[in-house]
């Protein structure tokens, strides 16, 4: 058991051929990673990583059996990338693609809806279950195998949260990145309920930044179903307010979406807030009874 | 993206909202003929003198003003061109003004009473959906009519696969309380302005007043266009729309050079690979007491050239006491990032200010030996903790 994905995981990669998706998708087969094929239009029944290439993902789907697929194509054609993976079957996508048009992501999260399908992302990290499975572009030797769930909105954040969990005599389950753009197919509370049910995880980091209200959501669901202790970080505590901090959705609109704000509920819900982001190792190793080395 | 509020008013009217007519001018002589022209076309007998600046509440801050004749028009547009305008949303140093609209008189007398509400879409991040929100209240702050009424704020989502539908717009129309030719008008605002929203990739569209006319027309007094910079390769004649003069001169370099930066007040500078990473690096340093200077991400590509510019834009802003680079090397190995920064400081001869490098990730140890072997006024470290604690000695 784990969380999304596992070392049975049969993964495609959309935009394979590219320059982006070639890279990671050789880091991913090199940590270990389960890639079966991958897809790119017009160069179908070739070989690439030696793996094939299909010209669609039905394609591949019906060749290997694909039941997960990371996407690495231009922002242009991503949401028609993500449309194209849920017609095929495919149950868990994973979208690394970052400046994907707002208009293009409200008619895919749309064409999803009520699909038996998990996107992540866009604009994220991916998923990573150590020793098993990396679908997305994080230093998989950063991840040790432990038993410390990670949901975070930012990728180099998420690879510092890690780096600390691991330092701090701890490791990780499955680590979700789930994109900071305004509109991405798994929210903060529904990676977090994944993580809650997940036999191999104890302890949850939940990490979110300025921009929207995923994190007082997840922490109003945590305080009435939550069975592990949460630690959690807010990005953005000295943001200005109406600024995009650089992620498309990392901007302070109102009263509620504030670091403050959010820092407040969480704690109110029972969330450990750090204030500062080079404790959270620390505490969740103080939360968890373990002895730092 | 920001634009203008006479660039966002021609975009409405070409998708057919109304709107308070207006021609821009730069100069006063350049705003009398614009009155002339206005009258010609529209029979105005006065005119409105407003301060184009990327900001709201101009109004608040004298960049509004009714001129009622054309010496009237002359000596605002004098009065209000080159004045630097300070509004509740340009912080105390204000906004220089370099171009005004003439616009028409709207608020004429007529049969009946003149009414402004308020609308506006964007997207609802919680449904994934487009919204429209209106209210009666309009013509005033409406955070404060969110605060103070909040049951008078409405709103109506759009369904993305059929878009809006005639019966929401009928809706708005019947809520605001119009009827008549004014509840039709409104009907056909409504349509025409989600059409433009929809087809011009923008993220939010702001429209207060939206005015009733005392002979029951329905237009668009003021208009604040937003648009999503993802969607903006699709709209080159919007793109030829921005405003670099409104913008900060470091941010628009920054961008020229593919770094994420924008300029804050305080005096320890940044430099982070990752948006999150360096809105968490902006939090360190108030935790140990200093004020961030900028966010600045770096990217995927840390490399001489790249931390070059950085240190550039980061040294331009005198308040800048210290330089905290914060790289987490996962794809970028450290060791590469720490020689990009020793050649850069080599290149710039001298660095004014302390710089403290925290390297952590691929390679950390080796890029934490090249920067103590390299002789400079540079601080390395690895933990995160390490960082805040450097800061504070520098602050010390």
């Amino acid at each position: 058991m784990s969380v999304l994905v596992n070392k049975d995981s049969r993964i495609i990669v959309q935009g394979f051929t590219g320059t982006e998706g070639t890279f990671h998708a050789s880091q991913m087969i090199e940590y270990g990673t389960n890639v079966v094929g991958g897809v790119t239009p017009g160069k179908g029944g070739s070989q690439h990583l030696d793996r094939p290439v299909f010209n669609t993902v039905q394609d591949a789907v019906t060749a290997t059996k694909a039941n997960v697929s990371i996407i690495f194509v231009p922002p242009a054609f991503a949401a028609d990338a993500i449309m194209e993976a849920a017609d095929a079957g495919i149950a868990v996508i994973v979208c690394i693609t970052e400046g994907i048009p707002v208009k293009d992501m409200i008619v895919a999260k749309e064409y999803l809806n009520g699909k038996n399908v998990r996107l992540i992302g866009p604009n994220c990290p991916g998923i990573i279950t150590p020793n098993e499975a990396k679908v997305g572009i994080m230093p998989g030797f950063v991840f040790k195998k432990g038993r410390i769930g990670i949901v975070s909105k930012s990728g180099t954040l998420t690879y510092e949260a890690a780096d600390q969990v691991v330092k701090a005599g701890m490791g990780v389950s499955t680590a979700i990145g789930i994109g900071g753009d305004p509109i991405i197919g798994t929210t903060t509370l529904e990676a977090v309920k994944l993580l809650m049910e997940d036999p191999e995880t104890d302890g949850i980091v939940m990490i979110g930044e300025i921009g929207g209200n995923l994190e007082a959501d997840a922490a109003r669901w945590i305080k009435v179903n939550g069975t592990k202790p949460v630690v959690g970080f807010i990005a953005g505590q000295t943001a200005p307010p109406g600024r995009r901090m650089g992620h498309a959705g990392a901007i302070v609109g109102g009263a509620e979406d504030t670091a403050a704000a959010k820092m407040k509920i969480m704690g109110e819900c029972g969330i450990h807030v750090v204030a500062s982001p080079a404790i959270i190792g620390k505490t969740m190793a103080e939360v968890m009874n373990v002895t730092t080395a | 993206m920001n634009i203008h509020e006479y660039q966002g008013k021609s975009i409405l009217k070409s998708y057919g909202v109304a709107i308070q007519e207006g021609i821009v001018a730069e100069t006063s002589d350049e705003a009398v003929q614009a009155a002339k022209d206005l009258q010609a076309q529209t029979g105005t007998g006065w005119w409105v003198i407003k301060a184009q600046i990327h900001a709201g509440g101009r109004g608040k801050g004298g960049g509004v003003k009714l001129a009622k004749s054309l010496e009237d028009v002359k000596t605002t547009a004098d009065q209000i061109l080159g004045m630097t305008l300070v509004t509740p949303q340009t912080g105390p140093e204000g906004k220089l003004v370099r171009k005004v609209l003439i616009a028409q008189d709207v608020y004429y007398p007529g049969p009946e009473k003149t009414q402004e509400f308020y609308m506006s879409v964007l997207l609802n991040r919680q449904t994934g959906r487009n919204v429209i929100i209106y209210t009666t209240e309009g013509g005033m702050d409406i955070e404060e009519v969110a605060h103070n009424h909040p049951e008078k704020i409405l709103n109506e989502e759009v369904d993305p696969r059929v878009g809006l539908q005639g019966f929401q717009a009928r809706k708005i129309a019947y809520n605001l309380g119009l009827s008549g030719n004014a509840n039709k008008e409104m009907v056909k605002f409504v349509m025409n302005l989600y059409k433009a929203y929809d087809a011009i990739d923008a993220s939010q569209f702001e429209i207060n007043p939206v005015l009733k006319t005392s002979d029951s027309k329905i237009i668009a007094v003021d208009a604040k266009v937003n648009l999503d910079e993802n969607g903006l390769y699709r709209h080159a004649d919007i793109l030829a729309m921005r405003d670099v003069t409104e913008e900060d001169p470091t941010e628009v370099e920054a961008g020229e050079f593919n770094l994420n930066y924008v300029k804050l007040d305080g005096n320890i500078g940044c430099m982070v690979n990752g948006a999150g990473l360096a809105m968490a690096t902006m939090d360190i340093i108030k935790h140990a007491g200093g004020e961030p200077a900028n966010f600045l991400d770096v990217g995927g590509t840390a490399d001489a050239a790249r931390v070059e510019q950085a240190f550039r834009i980061i040294l331009r802003d005198e308040n800048v006491k210290a330089i905290l680079i914060n790289i987490f090397g996962g794809i970028v190995r450290c060791d590469r990032v720490a020689q990009g920064i020793v050649d850069a400081y080599k290149n710039m001869g001298s660095v004014r200010v302390p710089i403290i490098v925290r390297l952590q990730g691929t390679n950390a140890k080796e890029a934490k030996d090249i920067i103590d072997a390299s002789g400079l006024r540079v601080k390395s470290v690895i933990l995160l903790q390490e960082a805040a604690d450097s800061v504070k000695e520098v602050l010390a």
